[in-house]
């Protein structure tokens, strides 16, 4: 332990303690603009560059960065003498003065930490502002994610996120000085480079320098034309968020009233992504058993472990980084694809209404998902199955500029047939939540038996990498689970060299999987929002009636009536896809 | 003045100059190892690998005194000891040959003329650590240099006193080169780590420092280019020879790149303690054209502008940084009675713009703004308020910036508006320029006594603003002067002038 005295205070704190996480013991909190630490998650960025959280230590020349500066045995602290004041207020006017001052019809604006931090430090006047030059940079435009990077203060958030957690390499420093910005290799745009569209970028980025692509415009224009039927789909992991951009307590469920806002905005039919879900596990559970069966009866042919591939960030990063690999994950589509193709088809069938007159909405925690639903293979004669896909966060905005006031509101239930679903429909918003309910419906398919405890705790979890065995019926199964493209990237390389233990691993792009998607309420820092997201999400599962996915009477209907079997020729049209080599496309600029 | 010849630094006077780390330049031919050898080059390896150990060989180095000669002044055995304590399965000798300061280049120019002693110093240091690999990170701007490099570890190969066993002990050693692009900040020694490493050249926080995680996270000991040449002197006459050259907290020479307004330009060696006055009245041969000493600019393009009372001060590190300059790398630029020094302050910003890294705010939008600030002065349109706002703007990038060149970038804004203030206040509330620099500060003017009235210059004035009797003295009227010149261009008697 080691003492130290700051701001008066003294104080005893463990070796190797930064000056930033001692002061918060006596409830000291020091303005930091870079710094972040996702604490459990090990996700941290602190370059030391923003220079705002700087504190004085008696003895040392200059100031030091409190965020990273360790305390030392009877170091005398001073964070608010008026040299620290001085040259906090000092700093953040320089910030200020390279950043555009539109904050009023900013993307970011309320939610952005630069103008928190301006109100904070009272900054009120930028001297020279006049005839300061303003560093610029060209408007990038993908089809998920917008960079908008005058407004970039060199944080490295987003560099530490598609780095350091993600190790997709997309974005690093470039240029110099004044100049520098974050951007793909060779000032390529986002499309250009092995972006993923993860959306983790967005997710930490203080300001608006990086934002999703806003499509609330379009839902409205659907929502207004007469001639569409406009059916809506919504992911897990938005009712375990919306309630956030609506002061609610993180963790709050609010599926109920999610649905009656969605109704208040004039969808047709108010439909669940979890229905999908579950079609998801029929369709993937059966290619597993297939391939487990073979695997075991000795075949060499058949490729193991099987992968997820509901997880579109996911997808596109083994596209570009794993191509080789691209024979291994699951061929069935995403829930998000798999619910347009049925709704496109059988439930548009089913209402008489022609598929041109279909507008398929989908409320997504994912930015990826923008990218995905626009996917050739994705659309029929050139019209997508799903034909807008918005965030968590665009859905709030949707649900404010109606004048829904979504707390008050009385819980709704979801349409039928597509909007029955389990809780293993449910548990896909989480890490670990597809291999659980593949699992329980696997187990109970492959084994003959009912479940006698449906809760695999041993999959669950915050761990980036986690591993478990699953007995099915004395055949021991053993599954591997990564979030984060970093982790997914260590169970790709030992596949990759042959050394792979596992049955099946499921993968998710984002950190806690879904629930800490791109599209997700921001979480500022504080990833104990992510935790009681999936508190929620395991809290519906256990609500819920039905929680294993083939007991869904309204996906067992489908079959009956449309579909056949899992793994038919027409499940097979409707629900499997197929993966490309995407490598090549980083050289061609 | 990047350019000199070895006939030009022969011709600098030898007064007052000790030959230390440029020893053998000029003197030997840097392509034949064997005229090193002569000069008892490896000497001092084989005597350390034979009979000395590392901490022995540290222990010699603490004793003589020696700093880091790359600006910063650490003292280098104690360097070297933090790299040896810290245990590792690999360690690294890195030698930061990335010389970036305009107008110097005393690195290089060892490098081209005595690559062997870096060479045999960076072995030795190997050697006193525990690596048996060495690195010299030299900029690509320097063909010859790296040329003669590569001829020199070759040629030591061939000897045996780089490989495996050298001098027949167990201690392997190799050196490889790395290439710079030329980033000023990489001299910084965690971003040149961060270049080697294939990674942006920009600094990173320390701790932890290089002697406890370096090049590829792995111990490693990063001295500069001059430090090592200074190494096999040492073992060669003995630390107590070493420490008697020099000031109480400074042992050994300095080599300067003197440059500027001095009769004799070029590198210069002396001992610490040295004077300004020394090393620009007698090694320099004072002022060219007989004009006046105004100031001096040491520590490259973040040091400080000293003036005629810091003349005789004896050069060391301290008494620079009291001065509110440093010794950096050795760069020494003399200015005269027609310099401007907010027209120098600015020079050295537009640099120090260029070469931010771009990582810190201050640093990168601060030193924008000081250029901006400096520019507008310079331009006449600066104001009171800005004199207060570039003073408030340099010490907060002083006290806020992550690495060495931001901490010192505004140097020469403070040092010349401590020693030059009038000049500023000239600028901003006068709107002149004193030395006649600033252009847009000049007015055209008839200097009465040779005007002769012949009409020409009024005549020739695109706006009229000349007015004057024939035969008799012509005036301009400034408030209605474009200054395009051309009165003065047509007036055959030189009266008319800019001030």
């Amino acid at each position: 332990m080691v003492n130290i005295t700051l701001d008066g205070n003294h104080i005893e704190v463990p070796a190797g303690t930064t000056i930033y996480e001692s002061a918060k013991q006596v409830h000291i909190d020091i303005p930091a603009l870079c710094y972040m630490d996702l604490k459990d998650l090990n996700i941290r960025n602190r370059p030391g560059g923003c220079r705002i959280c700087v504190v004085e230590v008696e003895g040392r020349r200059n100031l030091a960065p409190s965020c990273s500066t360790a305390v030392e045995e009877g170091m005398v602290v001073k964070t608010n003498s008026v040299r620290v004041i001085n040259a906090r207020r000092t700093v953040m006017e320089l910030i200020l003065s390279d950043h555009p001052k539109d904050c009023l019809t900013c993307a970011k604006s309320g939610q952005c930490d630069l103008q928190q931090m301006a109100i904070r430090l009272g900054i009120r006047d930028i001297p020279g502002q006049e005839y300061a030059e303003m560093s610029t940079y060209r408007l990038d435009t993908s089809p998920s994610i917008i960079r908008e990077l005058d407004k970039c203060i060199m944080c490295r958030r987003c560099e530490t996120m598609c780095n350091d957690f993600q190790t997709v390499g997309a974005l690093h420093a470039i240029n110099r000085g004044f100049y520098a910005v974050v951007a793909p290799a060779f000032e390529m745009n986002l499309e250009h480079s092995p972006c993923t569209y993860c959306g983790q970028c967005v997710a930490v980025c203080p300001t608006g320098a990086l934002t999703e692509v806003d499509h609330t415009g379009k839902v409205i224009a659907a929502l207004n034309d007469p001639a569409k039927t406009v059916v809506v789909q919504t992911a897990p992991a938005v009712r375990a968020a919306l309630g956030e951009e609506f002061g609610m307590k993180p963790g709050t469920l609010v599926t109920g009233k999610m649905v009656t806002a969605l109704r208040h905005l004039g969808f047709n039919y108010v439909f669940d992504t979890d229905f999908a879900a579950d079609l998801t596990i029929m369709e993937e559970g059966t290619e597993f058993l297939g391939r487990l069966t073979r695997f075991l009866d000795g075949d060499t042919e058949v490729q193991m472990p099987i992968l997820t591939s509901c997880c579109p960030g996911w997808v596109n990063f083994f596209e570009h980084h794993f191509p080789e690999l691209k024979d291994i994950p699951s061929t069935a589509r995403s829930p998000q694809q798999m619910f347009g193709s049925v709704a496109k088809s059988y439930f548009a069938e089913k209402i008489g209404v022609e598929r041109k007159d279909m507008v398929v909405v989908s409320i997504m925690p994912c930015l990826a998902k923008k990218y995905e639903c626009q996917r050739e293979e994705f659309m029929v004669d050139g019209v997508p199955d799903v034909d807008i896909s918005i965030s968590t966060r665009e859905l709030a905005h949707l649900i404010k500029q109606a004048n829904l006031d979504l707390v008050e509101m009385t819980d709704g239930d979801f349409d039928l047939p597509l909007g029955e679903s389990t809780g293993a429909g449910v548990i896909f918003g989480t890490t670990g939540g597809v291999i659980e309910a593949a699992t329980r419906t696997a187990y109970e398919i492959y084994t003959g038996k009912t479940l006698e405890k449906i809760d695999f705790e041993q999959l669950r979890g915050m761990d980036g990498l986690r591993s478990a065995t699953v007995d099915f019926g004395g055949q021991e199964i053993r599954i591997g689970i990564a979030h984060g493209l970093g982790n997914a990237r260590k169970l790709l390389e030992e596949i990759k060299s042959g050394k792979s233990q596992y049955h099946a691993i499921e993968i998710m792009a984002c950190p806690g999987g879904c629930i800490g998607g791109g599209g997700q309420p921001l979480h500022h820092g504080d990833a104990s929002i992510l935790q009681a997201r999936a508190k929620a999400i395991y809290e519906e599962d256990r609500n819920k009636k039905i929680r294993k996915s083939h007991e869904n009477p309204f996906i067992q209907q489908l079959y009956a009536d449309y579909l056949g079997e899992p793994f038919s020729e027409k499940a097979h049209a409707l629900l499997h896809t197929h993966y490309f080599d995407r490598r090549k496309r980083v050289f061609q600029i | 003045m990047n350019e000199m010849s070895e006939d030009q630094v022969k011709s600098i006077p030898r007064k007052k100059q000790i030959r230390i780390a440029l020893r053998n330049c000029g003197v030997i031919d840097p392509e034949r190892i064997e005229e090193y050898i002569e000069k008892d080059g490896y000497f001092s390896l084989g005597r350390i690998l034979t009979e000395l150990s590392p901490e022995e060989t540290i222990r010699i180095v603490k004793e003589s005194g020696l700093r880091g000669r790359g600006g910063a002044g650490f003292p280098t055995g104690l360097k070297w000891e933090f790299a040896l304590k810290n245990k590792s399965d690999q360690k690294y000798v890195v030698c930061n040959a990335d010389e970036g300061d305009p107008g110097a280049f005393m690195d290089r120019s060892i490098l081209e003329g005595d690559p062997h002693s870096v060479l045999e110093a960076m072995a030795i240091c190997g050697y006193a650590i525990g690596a048996d690999t060495g690195y010299i990170y030299i900029r690509a701007e320097y063909p010859l240099a790296i040329e003669r490099l590569k001829t020199a570890i070759t040629q030591a190969r061939e000897y045996g006193f780089l490989g495996k066993a050298i001098f027949g002990t167990k201690f392997n050693f190799d050196i490889f080169l790395k290439y710079g692009a030329g980033a000023f900040v990489c001299g910084e020694e965690t971003a040149l780590i961060h270049s080697m490493e294939g990674r942006r050249g920009e600094p990173s926080l320390k701790p932890p420092f290089p002697a406890e995680s370096g090049y590829l996270g792995k111990p490693t000991n990063v001295n500069n280019v001059e430090t090592f040449a200074n190494i096999p002197v040492i073992f060669q006459k003995g630390p107590e020879w070493f420490r008697g050259i020099g000031t109480d907290k400074s042992k050994g020479t300095k080599v300067f790149a003197l440059a500027g307004k001095v009769n004799n330009v070029g590198l210069i060696e002396v001992p610490m303690g040295t004077t300004i006055r020394e090393v620009i009245f007698e090694i320099g041969g004072g002022i060219r054209e007989g004009k006046k000493f105004k100031a001096v600019q040491t520590g490259g393009p973040s040091g400080g502008c000293l003036t005629e009372k810091h003349l005789d001060t004896p050069i060391d590190y301290e008494n620079l940084i009291a001065c509110g300059s440093m010794m950096g790398s050795g760069g020494m630029i003399v200015m005269d009675e027609d310099d401007c020094m907010v027209s120098v302050a600015r020079f050295f910003l537009d640099f120090t713009v260029e070469e931010s890294c771009g990582k810190c705010a201050p640093c990168r939008i601060g030193n924008k703004r000081l250029y901006e600030l400096l520019d507008r002065i310079c331009k006449g349109k600066g104001e009171m308020e800005d004199l207060d706002r570039l003073k408030n703007l340099s010490i907060v990038i002083k006290d806020t910036s992550l690495c060495g060149l931001g901490q010192s970038s505004p140097n020469p804004v403070l040092s010349t508006m401590d020693n030059f203030y009038d000049e500023y206040i000239s600028h901003v509330v006068d709107k002149k320029c004193p030395s006649g620099v600033c252009r847009d500060l000049l007015e055209y003017f008839i200097v009465e006594e040779n005007c002769v009235g012949c009409t020409a210059c009024a005549r020739a004035c695109p706006v009229g603003a000349i007015s004057g009797e024939r035969k008799e003295p012509h005036v301009i009227n400034p408030e209605i002067c474009i200054k395009c010149g051309a009165c003065m261009e047509k007036c055959k008697f030189d009266a008319v002038i800019l001030r």
